[in-house]
This record gives C-alpha cells, sequence and structure tokens, in this order.
C-alpha cells in the first residue's frame, strides 16, 4: 500500500475531489495547512508597518491506495490541481506497512 | 430653587449609558489589534475598569472632582465624599445631580482603560488594576476639576478661571491618557520581541466594530457634554460626525500615498482619530471648521504612529500617536478655528480674535500633558517596585489568557473540542457517571 500525500490550493479542494472520486477512490483525509515552496509569502501592512507573511495557507490531503494505484492516483491530482501558475503545491507517495479498518478490524487492502 | 428638564435630565441619562458603551467598545477596538494569544487580558483591562472606577467615584472621586473648590482650582473638597448631601431632590444646571454623578463617571471610567493599549501583551493584570486605582484618584480626579467644573469663576482653573475651552475632554480625557500611555510605555518596556517577531492583529472585524461602538456612544460623549437637550447639543452632534468622517479620508489618504492601499485597520483608526480631535472643539467650531480639524488629525496622527519606531518605545497600539497627538491637534485648533456662534464669546485667529485663546489651549494642552506624563511615571514607577508590572518572558510568550485568566479566547482545531480536555472541579461523581453510561448503552 501507498500513502499519496498532496499539498494544494485551498480553491483546488472541490475539483480534486471529484476527480478522485470519478477515478474511484473512497475516502481521504483532509487538513489545513500553512508553508511555502518558491511562491514565497506576501506583504501586509498595519498602520505602516510592514509585514511580510512567509506561510501561505494550503490544504493537505492524504489518500491511501493499493500499490498498483499509486501513480494513477498521482496523476489524477496533479492534473485537476494545476493552475500553471506559482504555489500550486506538490504530490509524493510514501510506502505504508500496514492498514486497520477500526470498525471491523479489515487490514491491508481489504481496509482501503 | 431652580428647574429640573425633563428634556436635558433624558439626555444626559441617554448619553451616559452611550459613554459606558465607549469602554467595552474600546475594549473590542484594542482587543482585535493583539495577538490571540492575549485577546482575553486586552478585553479585561478595559472591562476591569468598569468595576473599579464607579466604585471610586461614588467613595471619593465625584467629590474630589466636582465639590466646591478647595484650593485654587486644583481639586475639589471632600465634602461630597459617599455622595454626602447629594439626594433625588439635588439639582445641577438643569438636570438632578444624580444625572451628573452618572454621565462625569463614564469620563472616568474610559479615561484610564485608554492607557491600557500602550501596554498590552505584557502587564500584569493585578499591577493594572492597582494602577488604576492609584491613577484615577491622583491624576483623573483633580485634572476632571481642572477642566469640568465650573462655578462662575471659581471652579477648576484651566476651564473656569483660565478660560481655555475643552468641551468634552480634549485635555481632561484624550492628552491626559495619551501622556499617562507614554510614561507607562517607558515604566513598563517594549514587549518581548518588538520589532524582530510578528505581532499582527488577530481580528480585525473586532476593530472596525470597536470603532464602530465607540463612534455611536461618543455621540453621548460630545453631545452630551452640552448637559441639555438643546442647539448646542445639536451642533456638537454634526460636529462629531463630520471630523470623524473626513479624518477616515484623511487617514486613508496617507496610507494610499504611502503604503499603496488603504486598510481596514487604518479607516478604524482615522475614525477614532477624528473623535479624539473634535471631543474639545466639537462646541467651539463650525461644521465646515470641524471637516478641517477632522481632516489634519487624520494626517496628523497617521505620520505620528511612526514616531514609536524612531524614539524606540513600544505603545503597542499607538494610544500616544492618536490620543496624545489628536488632543493636542483638536486643543489648540480651536485656538484658530473657534467662531463665536458656538462659543457665544472667545473666537479664534483665523476669525479675528487674536492669539489670546490660541495661548490659553496651549497652556492648558501644556499643563495637562505635563502632569499626567510626570505624575504617571511616578505612580507606574511605584506599581512596578512594588509589585513588578511585568510577567515574566516565558509567561509573555505563552499569553496573558492562559497565565493571567486562566482561560483561553477561542478553540482552534477540532483536536481541542474533544476529551482531549477534562473537567477537573467540580467533580463529577464517578457512580452517577457509570450507571448514566450503562443507561445510555441499554437504550443504544
Amino acid at each position: 500500500m501507498k500513502l499519496v500525500t498532496a499539498v494544494i490550493k485551498p480553491f483546488k479542494l472541490d475539483e480534486v475531489r471529484s476527480a478522485l472520486e470519478t477515478f474511484g477512490v473512497q475516502g481521504m483525509t483532509v487538513s489545513e495547512a500553512s508553508g511555502y515552496g518558491r511562491q514565497k509569502g506576501h506583504t501586509e501592512v498595519y498602520r505602516g508597518a510592514e509585514y511580510t507573511v512567509d506561510l501561505v495557507p494550503k490544504l493537505r490531503l492524504e489518500v491511501l491506495v493499493d500499490d498498483p494505484d499509486a501513480d494513477d492516483v498521482v496523476d489524477v491530482i496533479a492534473k485537476s490541481a494545476q493552475t500553471g501558475k506559482i504555489g500550486d503545491g506538490k504530490v509524493w507517495v510514501t510506502p505504508v506497512e500496514a492498514v486497520i479498518r477500526v470498525r471491523t478490524g479489515e487490514t491491508g487492502a481489504e481496509a482501503l | 430653587m431652580p428647574e429640573i428638564s425633563a428634556g436635558d435630565t433624558a439626555w444626559v441619562l441617554a448619553s451616559s449609558a452611550l459613554v459606558l458603551l465607549m469602554t467595552p467598545g474600546l475594549a473590542f477596538f484594542y482587543g482585535g489589534m493583539v495577538r490571540s494569544k492575549n485577546v482575553l487580558n486586552m478585553l479585561m483591562m478595559s472591562f476591569i475598569c468598569l468595576a473599579i472606577v464607579p466604585v471610586l467615584w461614588v467613595l471619593y472621586g465625584y467629590s474630589i472632582s466636582f465639590d466646591t473648590d478647595a484650593a485654587s482650582g486644583l481639586f475639589g473638597g471632600l465634602g461630597e465624599v459617599g455622595l454626602r448631601g447629594i439626594g433625588l431632590d439635588s439639582v445641577s444646571g438643569t438636570i438632578p445631580e444624580y444625572a451628573f454623578v452618572a454621565f462625569q463617571l463614564m469620563f472616568a471610567i474610559v479615561t484610564v482603560a485608554l492607557i491600557s493599549g500602550a501596554i498590552a501583551d505584557r502587564a500584569k493584570f493585578g499591577a493594572w488594576a492597582l494602577f488604576v486605582v492609584l491613577w484615577v484618584s491622583i491624576v483623573y480626579f483633580p485634572v476632571a476639576h481642572w477642566v469640568f467644573a465650573f462655578d462662575g469663576g471659581d471652579g477648576g482653573w484651566i476651564g473656569d478661571r483660565l478660560g481655555a475651552l475643552d468641551f468634552a475632554g480634549g485635555t481632561a480625557v484624550h492628552i491626559n491618557a495619551g501622556a499617562a500611555a507614554l510614561a507607562l510605555a517607558l515604566v513598563v518596556g517594549k514587549r518581548t520581541g518588538w520589532r524582530r517577531e510578528q505581532m499582527r492583529p488577530h481580528n480585525l472585524p473586532f476593530v472596525v466594530l470597536g470603532a464602530g461602538l465607540l463612534w455611536f456612544g461618543w455621540f453621548g460623549f460630545n453631545s452630551g457634554s452640552a448637559v441639555a437637550a438643546n442647539g448646542l447639543a445639536a451642533g456638537a452632534f454634526i460636529n462629531t460626525a463630520v471630523a470623524t468622517a473626513a479624518a477616515i479620508l484623511g487617514w486613508l489618504a496617507v496610507e494610499v500615498v504611502r503604503d499603496k492601499h488603504a486598510t481596514t485597520l487604518g479607516g478604524a483608526s482615522g475614525a477614532v482619530t477624528g473623535l479624539v480631535a473634535i471631543t474639545p472643539a466639537c462646541a467651539a467650531v463650525s461644521p465646515l471648521g470641524a471637516i478641517l480639524v477632522g481632516l489634519l488629525a487624520g494626517l496628523a496622527c497617521s505620520l505620528a504612529i511612526g514616531l514609536k519606531y524612531r524614539f524606540g518605545y513600544d505603545d503597542s497600539l499607538d494610544v500616544v500617536g492618536v490620543h496624545l497627538v489628536g488632543g493636542i491637534v483638536g486643543t489648540l485648533l480651536i485656538g484658530f478655528l473657534a467662531t463665536a456662534d458656538f462659543t457665544g464669546g472667545p473666537e479664534g485667529l483665523f476669525f479675528g480674535g487674536g492669539g489670546e485663546q490660541l495661548g490659553k489651549q496651549a497652556v492648558a494642552a501644556g499643563a495637562v500633558m505635563v502632569y499626567s506624563f510626570v505624575v504617571t511615571y511616578i505612580l507606574g514607577t511605584i506599581v512596578h517596585r512594588l509589585v513588578g508590572f511585568r510577567v515574566t518572558t516565558d509567561d509573555e510568550a505563552t499569553g496573558l489568557d492562559q497565565v493571567e485568566h486562566a482561560e483561553t479566547a477561542y478553540e482552534f482545531g477540532t483536536a481541542t473540542g474533544t476529551p482531549a480536555g477534562r473537567l477537573r472541579t467540580p467533580q463529577a461523581d464517578p457512580d452517577r457517571v457509570a450507571t448514566a453510561s450503562a443507561e445510555e448503552g441499554v437504550k443504544a
């Protein structure tokens, strides 16, 4: 099994989610995140005092998939999250040793 | 025996309630500007003034401010301690004296609360409470006598004897609080990490909400200071509206030129600046004059807030830049723009009155500023030596809400709402809890 993690622009969530659903992904975990890559931050001004805000709001999306699906899922996310502008985010894949479904106790691919 | 006017009484009582609302309004105005870990402390610094000052006012404050003068215009006597001798039949002008007592009380509350913005994020709550007691007693009550006590030339030395014009408290409230803020910021010292760390306002909607409440309440502050429901009250009302508007425009103009953006914080700050500047002048200038007062105050104060960076004092929420500078602008402009139509006599430099009134205005502003700065510096130092004004650096990093009040303003994220936190006291009865969950299980 693999864990596909994606950091995306928040407003892209709906598109990514429906693309993954169409592909057949059953569930995912989404959390709010902040960070920066090449996009860097922006400047804010409060009573004449300038602040550079380095961390930009993002969403982190996590999907557990069976090994053969990993490449396709990465592809689906990368396509649906893309705007072509700087700050689109990243997608990466990590191996997963074990998965268990809490309700039934099923393990491995059964639990996905 | 003087007649009580029902209309005047109604307006002064309503105005008193309006002015009271300014203090919670100020709490939100300030609260939104601090970091989220300190917002409750900021609110409480204002709120505690609503608790301490009324008690002192009834005990001896009103007497020091408004009893028959006891020392050449410096303070009143102690004849009305505990409001002795004042009853339901007592009359002050055309209103019951209790109405006047209530109206003036609200001024005392908000004035000391204004100072809190200068020492946001780092003061011990107990030390602040002690300071509030000392400051209103030794600074505000006498200065209110100087400016607001009228007794046919035998009242306070600034208002009644010198003849400086300060309708609603440009000197007694704003220059007074602003100079005190500067002194206290110097005594307490800078926030840890000032000018190095991010100290952005955590909730600008609160700031705008607070500015709105202040503006609303300020109509009672200025227009109510006519202590009558008459033409002068209405004149002060329209002046308060238009000066505030002009000050927002002035502040935003500076921002657009300097920073390229008209900011929300700038709009809210501009409004308060205009309100401050028109406070002394609202019954001395025409509505056109009020526009000029507001505009100049907006321009001056939006630039003055940069002074703290140049001189290196951490007046955290710009009490000096807004209240001291705005108060001085409004108080001095009376010397230029006062018109006999409003004042009933004295005229400013631009209306043929010569420099005499301007001189009086300068003396009044200077005297209150120096007295407030010096005495506040001494009082602040006493409190600092006695109990320590600052929390530790660790506590400052943790945040005052948790350290000083054992509370958190906001639930961030999902984890904090779950049983990650458990009720410690009062203890739940373990047997009953067990039975209850068993019953739930049966039903399920």
